[in-house]
């Protein structure tokens, strides 16, 4: 439940420095301050489908 | 009233993805991942504990627990694959969905071939 509210506060963060750093004129960290967000939305993410494949492995017992 | 939190999930998940989409629509996808993997993290134990009834009731009927496991390996491969090709056709990637479920029918496929082999030679035996 938290890892929703997680990646949407990740998304209105980068959102805000996106537009800060784009008013500064450093277009190229905006874009990276994005990357990096997506990095770290798609680390949590990516966590949470293993632990779901592996309790589908458990329960439907898929080997 | 476990359906309370998992429609509860439901819409703020939706509130969210529609505040993120307008300014970082890379970010929507995996809420949407987020939210479709922790509803199904809150469903599975209710299925396990219906699975053990059912493999109960298998063990009593004294049914072979080979089509019992097929079964249930078939529902799982099709469930994973049917999440899988929901997320990539939500991307807009419906090619890649189509191959997902395509490759998903070819490997239930391969789980029931042992129960086909079983049906056709007892078929074959009932012949003279």
């Amino acid at each position: 439940m938290e890892l929703v509210f997680k990646i949407a506060g990740i998304g209105i963060i980068t959102a805000v420095l996106h537009s800060i750093l784009k008013q500064f004129g450093k277009e190229e960290l905006a874009h990276l301050t994005t990357l990096a967000g997506v990095a770290v939305c798609l680390l949590m993410v990516i966590q949470l489908l293993a632990n779901l494949f592996e309790m589908v492995r458990t329960i439907f017992q898929l080997h | 009233m476990e359906i309370l939190q998992i429609v509860g999930l439901g819409l703020i998940a939706a509130i969210l993805i529609i505040i993120v989409k307008q300014q970082r629509p890379e970010l929507v996808i995996q809420l949407s991942i987020a939210a479709g993997v922790i509803i199904f993290i809150l469903i599975l134990e209710k299925i396990s504990g219906v699975f053990s009834v059912i493999e109960e009731l298998t063990r009593r009927a004294d049914i072979n627990r080979l089509y019992l496991s097929t079964i249930l390996k078939i529902i799982g491969t099709a469930y994973i694959g049917e999440f899988g090709a929901q997320i990539c056709r939500d991307a807009g990637e419906s090619a890649v969905a189509a191959k997902i479920e395509l490759a998903a029918k070819i490997l239930v496929i391969i789980l029931a071939m042992p129960i086909i082999v079983a049906l056709l030679e007892s078929i074959i035996r009932l012949i003279p």
